[in-house]
Order: C-alpha cells, then sequence, then structure tokens
C-alpha cells in the first residue's frame, strides 16, 4: 500500500489540492465553507456510486445508506446524547455498511434496470417507515446538536470542514487504493463481460457484493457528515428517491474517470445550487434536469473529461 | 363489515387510477424498453391542465358535467404535446444506449416539467370539483360514497378492455407484437419501427394524461403531486411484470386494497407496504407476477 501511496499521481495532487483546500477554510467566507462542506459530503456518496457504476450498475436507491448515516447520526444525539464526530462516523459506517452487507446477498444477483428497481424500492421502504412513524421524527425529522471531536467542542465550523475533508481524502486513497488490487481491477471486467470473468476463476457475485458494501459505507459516511455539517435530518431531504437521482445526477455529472472526480462534481453541485436559488428560485429543478440531458448527450463522460482533454493538449503541445 | 367495505371501496377507486397510469408505463417499457420517469409528467400535466379548463369553463358559466368533455380535451392534447416533443426531441437520440442511461434521461425530463408546471400554472391548488358534483353521492352498505370514484373503476375497465383487445384483435395489435418480440425482424419484413414506437409512446402518454385528468377533479391538484404517483406506478408495474398489461392490472389492484388497508387499520405503514411488496416480489420473482417467461441471452 504504502508503495502505491508513493507512486500514484492521482493520489498525490489530490493530497496535495484537498491540503490547500483545507487551509483555504481559514480565509474564506462562511457560506463557501459550508457549501464546500456540503459538497465534499456529497462527494464521498458519489463516490461509493462511482465504485458501483464503474461495473456498470446504477442504484437508484443510496439514498437508503445516505438516510441510514444521517438518521444513525440524529438518532444518537437525540437518544444518547452522542456528539462525538469519529464515533458519530463510526456507527454511521457501520451501520451502513452492515445493511448494505444483508442486501448484497439480494442485490447481487440483478443488473441493471433491476438493480435500479430492487434499490429503489428497498430505499423508499425506509422512507416510508420514517415519513409516518412519530417516534422516528416523521417529515419534521430531527435537530442535530453541533459536533464535538474527542470531547473538545470547536467554536467555528473550520475542525468540522478539515475533518470533511480528511475523510474525504482518506476515501480517495482507500479507494484508489482497492481499485488498484485484482478485485478492484475486475470492477471494469465485469462490465464489459461478466462470463469471462466467471472463466478467469473469479465469483462475479462476491465482487459485486463487496464493492456494493464499499458503495454503501461511503454512503452511510456521507450521510453522517452532512447530517453534522448541516445540523439538520428530514426524510424528505436525505432519503426520498428524488435524492438517489440527486446523487446519480453528480455521478453522471462528475463522469467515472477518476476518483476525484467526485468531490468536484459534489462542489460544484453546491455552488449550482446556491446561485441557482439566488437568481431563479423557481428553476432549480429545471436546471438540474437540462443539466442532466446536456451531460448525457454532449460530455458523456463527465466533467472529468474535460480535464483528462485539457491535459492531453498540454501534454501533446510538450511533445 | 362496514370498515371491510370502506377498505374494498377506497382500495378499488384507487387501484383503477393507478392502473390507468401504470398501464401505459408498462406500455412503453413492453415496447421500447424505456422505463419512462417523466410518465409522473404526462399524468401531473393531465391534471393540471384538467382541473384548469375545469375551473375556467365554469367560472364561465358552464353546468357542472361540462367537466367531463374537458377530460377528453385535456388528455389528447398532453398526451399528443408532450409526448411528440419528448419522443421526437430525446428519446429518438437514445435507443441504442444503454437503459439506465435512458432512465436518467427522462429523469431529467421529469425534473425540467415540474418547473415549467410551475411556471405555467402557478404555485396555487386547483380546485375542479365540479364533476364530482355533478354526479352527486349515494349510499352503499352503510356508506355514504361519491358516483365519481366510482366511475374511476368503470373507467379502469373499460382502459383494460381496449388495450386487451387493440393489442390481441387489431392488425396494428399484431404489429406491435411483432415489435415486442423481435424488433430487428420487425425491421426486416419492412415495418416502420420508428412509427410505431412513436405511437406506443403517444399512447402510453394519453394513458398517463387520462390518469391524471380524471382523478384532478377528487383532489387538490398542488405542486409535486405527480411524484409520489410515478414511484407507485412503479411498483405497480414492477410487482405485476414489466410490460404485461394483466400484470399492471393485478400489481395495482395489490397495492390499491394494500395500502387502502393500512390507511383504515395502520396509517404508519401506508408507503411501506407497498414498496416492501415490491421488495419482496422482485426478490421471489425478478421479472415480476406476470412477465412473460424469456430465454436466457449471454
Amino acid at each position: 500500500m504504502l508503495d502505491i501511496l508513493k507512486t500514484d499521481k492521482t493520489i498525490r495532487w489530490a493530497a496535495l489540492a484537498f491540503l490547500a483546500l483545507a487551509l483555504s477554510g481559514l480565509v474564506i467566507d462562511a457560506w463557501i465553507l459550508n457549501n464546500l462542506m456540503f459538497g465534499l459530503a456529497r462527494g464521498l456518496a458519489v463516490l461509493g456510486l462511482l465504485v458501483l457504476w464503474r461495473t456498470g450498475l446504477i442504484s437508484f436507491g443510496h439514498a437508503l445508506y445516505f438516510g441510514i448515516g444521517a438518521y444513525t447520526v440524529a438518532l444518537l444525539d437525540t437518544f444518547a446524547g452522542v456528539t462525538d464526530l469519529v464515533l458519530r462516523l463510526g456507527v454511521a459506517v457501520a451501520a451502513s455498511a452492515a445493511i448494505g452487507f444483508l442486501l448484497g446477498f439480494i442485490l447481487r444477483k440483478y443488473r441493471g434496470i433491476f438493480f435500479a428497481m430492487l434499490s429503489l424500492a428497498f430505499s423508499m421502504v425506509l422512507y416510508g417507515i420514517l415519513v409516518k412513524i412519530e417516534a422516528l421524527g416523521s417529515t419534521d425529522g430531527f435537530s442535530v446538536s453541533a459536533t464535538t471531536i474527542f470531547g473538545w467542542k470547536p467554536e467555528t465550523k473550520f475542525p468540522l470542514f478539515c475533518a470533511i475533508v480528511a475523510t474525504a481524502v482518506v476515501a480517495i486513497v482507500c479507494v484508489q487504493f482497492y481499485l488498484r488490487t485484482t478485485l478492484g481491477h475486475l470492477t471494469t471486467a465485469i462490465r464489459d463481460n461478466e462470463l469471462r470473468v466467471e472463466y478467469l476463476g473469479y465469483s462475479v457475485a462476491k465482487a459485486i457484493h463487496i464493492k456494493y458494501v464499499i458503495s454503501a459505507a461511503l454512503t452511510g459516511a456521507a450521510g453522517a457528515m452532512l447530517a453534522t455539517a448541516l445540523g439538520q435530518v428530514d426524510p424528505d431531504s436525505m432519503v426520498n428517491w428524488t435524492i438517489s437521482g440527486e446523487l446519480v445526477f453528480i455521478t453522471i455529472m462528475a463522469g467515472p474517470g477518476n476518483v476525484v472526480a467526485p468531490f468536484i462534481g459534489g462542489i460544484v453541485f453546491e455552488f449550482l445550487r446556491t446561485y441557482a436559488f439566488e437568481w431563479a428560485p423557481q428553476a432549480w429543478q429545471l436546471i438540474v434536469g437540462g443539466a442532466l440531458l446536456a451531460i448525457i448527450f454532449f460530455l458523456p463522460r463527465g466533467i472529468w473529461s474535460i480535464f483528462e482533454k485539457l491535459m492531453a493538449r498540454i501534454k501533446g503541445s510538450q511533445g | 363489515m362496514q370498515l371491510a367495505i370502506a377498505i374494498l371501496l377506497d382500495g378499488l377507486s384507487f387501484a383503477s387510477y393507478l392502473f390507468i397510469v401504470s398501464v401505459g408505463l408498462t406500455i412503453v417499457f413492453g415496447v421500447m424498453k424505456i422505463l419512462n420517469v417523466a410518465h409522473g409528467s404526462f399524468y401531473a400535466w393531465g391534471a393540471y391542465l384538467s382541473a384548469y379548463l375545469i375551473t375556467l369553463f365554469s367560472d364561465m358559466g358552464y353546468p357542472n358535467w361540462f367537466g367531463f368533455l374537458l377530460i377528453p380535451v385535456a388528455t389528447v392534447v398532453v398526451g399528443l404535446v408532450l409526448s411528440v416533443i419528448i419522443e421526437r426531441l430525446v428519446l429518438r437520440r437514445m435507443y441504442h444506449q444503454d437503459e439506465v442511461l435512458i432512465v436518467l434521461a427522462t429523469f431529467g425530463l421529469f425534473l425540467i416539467s415540474e418547473d415549467l408546471l410551475l411556471l405555467v400554472f402557478g404555485v396555487n391548488p386547483y380546485f375542479a370539483y365540479q364533476p364530482m358534483a355533478a354526479l352527486g353521492n349515494v349510499r352503499l352498505g352503510g356508506i355514504s360514497r361519491d358516483v365519481y370514484s366510482m366511475t374511476l373503476s368503470a373507467l379502469a375497465l373499460i382502459v383494460a378492455v381496449a388495450c386487451w383487445w387493440g393489442l390481441t384483435r387489431t392488425r396494428w395489435g399484431k404489429l406491435i407484437s411483432v415489435v415486442i418480440h423481435d424488433r430487428e425482424i420487425g425491421l426486416a419484413m419492412g415495418l416502420n419501427v420508428g412509427m410505431i414506437y412513436l405511437a406506443i409512446f403517444v399512447i402510453g402518454a394519453m394513458l398517463g394524461a387520462l390518469g391524471g385528468a380524471y382523478i384532478a377533479p377528487t383532489i387538490s391538484v398542488s405542486p409535486g403531486f405527480g411524484i409520489d404517483v410515478i414511484v407507485l406506478s412503479f411498483a405497480v408495474v414492477v410487482i405485476g411484470g414489466m410490460g404485461s398489461i394483466p400484470g399492471a392490472l393485478i400489481g395495482a389492484v395489490m397495492v390499491g386494497v394494500l395500502r387502502a388497508m393500512a390507511v383504515h387499520l395502520m396509517p404508519e405503514l401506508e408507503l411501506f407496504v407497498v414498496f416492501a411488496v415490491m421488495a419482496i416480489v422482485l426478490i421471489v420473482r425478478p421479472e415480476g407476477l406476470f412477465a412473460p417467461a424469456k430465454a436466457r441471452t449471454i
């Protein structure tokens, strides 16, 4: 693993970029800081979706894990008074990974539209429970009290921001490392030809199951981080199927090219939303829908492909 | 006993409109292999236009029953205009793409349409009760019911019979069956598959719009109400088997009655029960209860 840390260009550049981002948190305005936090948190979930998408699977129900992560934080806070960030994150990730592990036994048999639909059904089951049950906050949800870090109660949002940036970097390193293992290399192989992968002696079902659990854990972490950063959870903005659609939208927008792309996508999405609400509050969905169509038609490999093209051009002019 | 009748009647009227909407969705999926999220838009536009027309004409002094003439107008206008625009501008360019990507494109269309609805019709709800008032109430087993909800079931039955007859007893139906089974053979035989796709999409859209236009008088038509319907009709279609018309019927009745039971007996479970059933059906019979058997392709 250490070897990869030294040689992998993506990780090196990402680590530098995120360090700069964390430092910039000292000088930028509060609203930008907030947006960056939300964007990076969402980026974690999108990274989870990216792992699945590389195998050709698109989940239309990842709001399930988003919701599990967010509600774990909220329930821990409301009923047990847990405010520690590490504890919140750990329990949320464990809970989503556990549910993902169980559902994975079922979902790993499905592909294409059936995979998407079954994920949707599972996420709507959770939504149905949360919306109707008073003890779980019903449609109002919960408010989440400010976080502490190992007993220390920070006065600004900057430490939380740093924690989110750090989580993002850890997630990037882990996923990049995973994609470089044999199991990770199977990702695209499965998308291209499942039967051949089976003939090579690997279990496609197992590989997909592992990816699904990774993806669930990442999305759970995202939900926990967003709940903490936002200070509020509710079913309609965390668990409803339109949120799953939103996450898939960011995934498509970011593109499958690189593990850093999801975070760029997440941040772009948050700023897009902020400006849309300022200039055209009535047209937010119109913008998202239009952007989705435009990307599908004109930029099928997402924002990241613009970088790739730029890099290729720079290299080309040098050579 | 009264409770049982209430559950049955509620479930039946709910199932009826779900069936009308879902059958459009399932036909489009069966022929074109497109799971159309924008189907919820047809429903919403149908409901809005019919509610708008009904209140407009009623304000101009037309009698209550006049609404029954406006519902088909709204259905046809929405079905024709929206579906032709969507098929020609977006879907036509995507037939060679991955199924899931097409779902995403229709999701984009759905989002766009949600905001366009707000821009066109505003944020205030519409109450188009006039057709309901025209038919009055009736007492059934000790419960007072409006007649309008019952005509909904009759309409669903007509739609079901029309679909069955159209697909099995007409020349068009046979051509469509060819395209369902093998699109390429259909092309080789000289069928205008593009035209058939368009026709099917228009019919599917009209059914979605009809569901919305006919339900409009019984509800308050307000922003965002198409969102629930589209996931519910997903559940119906998946339970019955994607592409199967009898499946949509059984699925709609199951979802309708289950939801009515939940509403009357345990309101907390209203949504849970529908999607739990959807998940169970998908786990036990991934192709749905009534999907035709298919040879496995490698």
